[in-house]
């Protein structure tokens, strides 16, 4: 069952790799610090000493950028991973029971989808306080029932197969059924649904925080470096575009690897 | 005779969501005694495939009483699956969807060893030896179902259900997903089985000449009722009831 990975997968999945690697390493990387304040340096246009130039405190967007990626990267990642786990394991749940937990649950994640995504998440994240973890929480909270959908509907149809059956009369208890029949057949989708949302999630995140509600200053976050430069946008163009590039830069990168992936996993 | 199977009034009401419940079998009765072959014929939607599922306890009888070797079905169920399995074992009707896609024939074959506690090794020399008795050779064990004939996946499926020595097998319209010519392959096989491992065998079809071949006794089901059973030949050659003799007119 082992295909062998395009050259397209190779090329966006090095590429998603040095992003991540970028924003392990972030501290290591940056050129100043991110945090140095210098008045005397402050709006400096991009030059070679500051790649990106400097913000309103004089610090170099260089360096912010590239510590930013910790916090926009990381906390997106682990978002997703947050949201594929729990949502996978609801959804398989209800799907392999069945009944009355199946319709509550079901009814509740219904309740999820019905509401405006970001407008619901504005309403959590207000509630917690501004952060960067009550950002990922208020998304976190309302971006499962996507995957528990997605899982429920794909444990049905494995479930109805008679290896299923076949498992059950080898005496493999239902946990046994699901985590050796069930789930290492209903992987594939999940896996490429969690990777489209990588994107997404990130453009989320930078949104809440740009609207103040992610990571506080003076944490360096792409949202939030946005939201703090937008006021200069005619003036000192490169303090809003610096971090708006690198969203635009990952959230593509993030997003044709998705895309690539499900291509790997698509039989056709 | 000892009772291998005994089947009491039971009944299979399924309720569905917003339309009339489908009663699937209606207060049926009977037994398989030990080493006798039972052969269940009826069309598409008679229940034949319901009454596989209840005495292999994967769905629960409506009402009635099912005894697995003289242990009831319901309880050993829960009590006991591993023991209710060691007894009973099934051949479904699609080899290739009755393995998982995503592992080997052997793992499929030695799942029920595996949750007997006996070691990988000792179980992969059991699966060896097993896929030898069914016409295989032990390399299958490490084929994956897609890899293999329909007919060579349906030896490993048979392969697997003999891995516990079971009593009872029941054979779910085991042949009818196979060319003729493998059919016949398959059949010669349980035959050879029946009569070396004294296996008491249900054995589900729609195909009466094919009953008549192979079977001791066959039960005639029509939405889901017994509508006849007795020695296949009596059945073939002086049908009772209206069901039957449109079923041998279909034949002849």
């Amino acid at each position: 069952m082992i295909k062998k990975p395009s050259k397209k997968l190779i090329v966006f999945t090095i590429m998603a790799a040095a992003l991540i690697l970028v924003s392990i390493f972030a501290d290591r990387l940056c050129p100043y610090d991110p945090y140095a304040q210098d008045l005397s340096l402050s709006y400096n246009a991009p030059s070679a000493e500051h790649l990106m130039g400097t913000d309103t405190y004089g610090r170099d967007m260089f360096s912010r950028v590239i510590i930013g990626a910790r916090a926009s990267i990381l906390s997106t990642l682990a978002l997703v991973a947050i949201i594929t786990i729990f949502g996978t394991a609801v959804g398989v749940i209800c799907g392999y029971c069945g009944g009355k937990i199946d319709s509550v649950v079901m009814r509740i994640s219904d309740f999820f989808l019905a509401f405006p995504g970001l407008v619901f998440a504005l309403a959590v994240a207000a509630l917690l306080g501004g952060g960067i973890v009550n950002a990922v929480i208020a998304l976190a909270v309302i971006s499962w029932p996507k995957y528990s959908r997605v899982a429920r509907s794909q444990t049905l149809s494995v479930k109805a197969l008679s290896f299923i059956q076949a498992a059950r009369l080898a005496g493999d208890s239902p946990i046994q059924i699901i985590t050796r029949h069930i789930l290492p057949n209903i992987m594939g989708p999940i896996l490429v649904t969690s990777m489209l949302d990588i994107g997404t999630m990130m453009m989320e995140l930078a949104g809440l925080s740009f609207l103040g509600l992610g990571a506080q200053p003076p944490v360096a976050e792409w949202g939030s470096m946005m939201s703090n430069g937008r006021s200069m946008l005619q003036t000192y163009p490169w303090v809003v575009l610096s971090p708006g590039f690198a969203i635009f830069v990952s959230v593509v990168i993030f997003n044709l690897l998705g895309d690539t992936v499900r291509d790997y996993f698509d039989p056709k | 005779m000892e009772e291998m199977i005994t089947v009491k009034n039971v009944s299979k009401n399924f309720i569905n969501r917003g339309s009339a419940d489908t009663l699937a079998v209606k207060d049926i009765s009977f037994t398989l005694e030990r080493g006798e072959t039972l052969g269940i014929v009826g069309e598409s939607g008679s229940g034949k495939s319901t009454v596989a599922r209840l005495i292999t306890g994967l769905i629960s009888p409506t009402s009635g009483e099912i005894r697995i070797c003289d242990n009831d079905i319901q309880k050993q169920r829960c009590e006991d699956p591993l023991g209710l399995y060691s007894n009973i074992q099934m051949v479904f009707q699609n080899p290739v969807e009755s393995f998982n896609p995503r592992k080997t024939l052997g793992y499929g074959i030695d799942e029920s060893l595996r949750n007997r506690g006996i070691s990988p090794s000792a179980a992969a020399t059991i699966v060896a030896q097993l896929l030898e008795k069914v016409g295989l050779t032990p390399d299958f064990a490490t084929k994956y179902p897609h890899q293999v004939s329909g007919g060579q996946c349906q030896r490993a499926a048979i392969a697997r259900a003999l891995a516990v020595e079971p009593k009872i097998l029941i054979c779910d319209e085991a042949t009818s997903a196979l060319d003729v010519t493998v059919q016949k392959q398959i059949i010669e096989l349980l035959d050879e089985l029946r009569r070396k491992r004294d296996l008491s065998i249900i054995f589900i079809c729609h195909n009466l000449a094919l009953v008549q071949s192979f079977c001791d006794r066959v039960i005639v089901l029509y939405d889901g009722e017994i509508v006849e059973q007795g020695k296949p030949d009596d059945i073939i050659n002086n049908p009772q009831a209206e069901y039957t003799k449109l079923l041998v007119d279909s034949i002849l």
